[in-house]
């Protein structure tokens, strides 16, 4: 049986990726190189590492309202995150996953950046309020 | 959501296109954060800077100004942020022509709904202060912290597309900082040192951004001895907002908001001139050749930019250092008027419009100009500008010019 984490309804399709977790907070102005797909401000915890297609599982939002258009920006090119789970998002996040009909949730019982692993293979129903963690590393599911 | 008979003939597409996908955005956003109405807002604020917008973002605007003009024109005044160029500066700074077309298009298609294209972020500083209780859609995080906070205005960040949609239906929705609840007091903070310039306020308001860390966090700050002006204010809270994604904050007897805390005994935390300095410290690079000096983010004041001319009198830039200035249009034409563009440009800096640097493919930039090392005095502008590959320093105006000056920091 997988695990079933229980959220806020979110907004955007159902999908199902990899996660890649960071106990860190996240704008696509302040920490993304929007071409090359990869975390690029220095003192992120994921600096260096590709976002592209995968699911990001963040403490918080932070920063500007560039995010708003940025994520729209960035699935037109098809370089950008899957899904995007926080603890708890500012509405330039919601916002943007909303006017680019990009996959996000927040509200968890519980921090969802230690529920959650990088590599885990996760499903997330926006609609119904619902992550599955379908396979852990080592673990199955 | 509750909506009105209005309300749902614009859901119904009855208004147009434009509307039809304003409040379909509207009542998305809305549902995520729980909220049970739309409240009407008497002014928008649109960041549609071209670097954020891209190709698919004009795109996005060109496609809903085909509606007719009675169904695209916005129903409240709805103005705009900083955008991607100065026309008139933007082949000396090394951007190109086809960031320029784009941004004609963009423009275009802005005008088209009927916006006015104030190109600012201090337009609660130059085109129409906010009032106590009036709900806005404010779409730069540090206009937002400050009509709230400092006028007792109601605004959540409202990004690009949401600003255009408030603008499109007259409305925002109900939830955030429109309602009492999220504007209590979750933290307080004692000041033990007054600081002593801009840069400083702006410090304090990093300390204070990093320590909260949340949109839902509202910061109490006291022990102010005497009432910050607008422009350390306006530092103070753009540093907060963009280091702490924060919305509001109370400094009670300044403020206009009551400063009601959110529960009993709100934990205090110390804030004095070792934490201050520290903050700075924090950015330091002595002895470093500098590539460019920036004063922007905010845009500058009437009187910053009249400090400014001052502060360069008489002195030079430094030839492998690039300053620039960017301020409003507004007052970029006042500073015109007052001989104050001419002082500054006469010194080698460039003094540009309807800008605010960070917003105007910084990345870009650095990579044309060869720019690595910039110094300035927004603890806002070294908070966003590393991620585009630069290495800021935050100090004072006058060590901003003296380095500018030199060509190196001290």
């Amino acid at each position: 049986m997988p695990t079933v984490l229980r959220c806020h309804p979110g907004i955007g399709p159902t999908v199902e990726g990899t996660a890649l977790v960071a106990q860190d907070n996240f704008s696509a102005r302040y920490d993304l190189d929007r071409k090359k797909g990869v975390f690029s401000r220095p003192g992120h915890a994921l600096a260096g590492q590709s976002y592209d297609g995968r699911i990001l599982v963040f403490n918080d939002a932070k920063g500007g309202v560039a995010t708003a258009w940025m994520l729209h920006e960035m699935k037109s090119r098809g370089i950008v995150p899957l899904a995007l789970v926080f603890n708890r998002v500012n509405p330039i996040l919601a916002q943007g996953a909303a006017f680019g009909n990009v996959t996000m949730v927040d509200r968890f019982d519980g921090d969802v950046t230690q529920m959650i692993r990088t590599g885990d293979r996760l499903r997330i129903d926006p609609a119904a309020g619902v992550v599955e963690i379908l396979e852990r590393e080592g673990q199955g599911a | 959501m509750r909506l009105n008979d209005e309300e749902r003939a614009m859901l119904a597409g009855e208004a147009g296109e434009p509307r039809r996908w304003a409040i379909a955005h509207q009542i998305a956003v809305g549902e995520f954060f729980d909220a049970v109405d739309l409240v009407p807002v008497s002014q928008a604020h649109i960041m549609a800077d071209t670097e954020s917008l891209g190709e698919a973002g004009v795109g996005f605007l060109e496609g809903l100004t085909r509606a007719p003009e009675a169904q695209r024109r916005v129903r409240v005044p709805t103005l705009t942020d900083p955008r991607g160029l100065d026309f008139s500066v933007y082949k000396r700074l090394g951007q190109t022509d086809a960031m320029a077309a784009l941004e004609a298009r963009a423009i275009a298609a802005l005008k088209a709904f009927g916006v006015l294209m104030t190109d600012t972020c201090i337009n609660y500083q130059t085109i129409l202060p906010p009032v106590r209780g009036e709900h806005l859609a404010m779409g730069d995080t540090g206009v937002v912290i400050y009509s709230n906070s400092v006028f007792g205005a109601r605004s959540n960040f409202e990004g690009g597309p949401s600003a255009l949609a408030a603008g499109l239906t007259g409305r925002s929705p109900r939830y955030g900082f429109h309602l009492d609840e999220c504007r209590r007091a979750t933290r307080r903070f004692r000041l033990e040192a007054t600081p002593r310039e801009l840069s400083e306020w702006g410090a304090l308001g990093g300390i204070v951004g990093r320590a909260c860390g949340s949109y839902w966090e509202v910061p109490l700050i006291d022990g102010i001895d005497a009432a910050p002006g607008s422009d350390a204010l306006k530092h103070f809270g753009a540093a907060l907002a963009s280091h702490g994604s924060v919305a509001l904050f109370h400094m009670p007897g300044i403020t206009a908001g009551e400063a009601v805390p959110a529960g009993p005994g709100l934990a205090t935390t110390r804030v004095g001139r070792a934490e201050i300095d520290a903050f700075v410290a924090g950015y330091a690079a002595p002895g470093d050749k500098v590539d460019v000096v920036v004063f922007a983010a905010p845009q500058l004041s009437l009187v910053e930019m009249a400090e400014l001319a001052d502060a360069l009198s008489g002195r030079h830039v430094h030839p492998q250092t690039t300053l620039i200035v960017a301020t409003s249009p507004e007052i970029k034409h006042a500073a015109d008027r007052m001989g104050l563009t001419e002082r500054i440009e006469a010194t080698g800096a460039i003094v540009a419009a309807g800008i605010c640097f960070y917003q105007s493919y910084a990345g870009e930039l650095a990579g044309a100009n060869g720019w690595q090392r910039l110094l300035t005095n927004s603890a806002k502008l070294v908070n966003i500008i590393g991620g585009y590959g630069y290495k800021p320093s935050l100090a004072s105006l006058e060590r901003c010019v003296e380095a500018a000056v030199a060509g190196r920091m001290r």
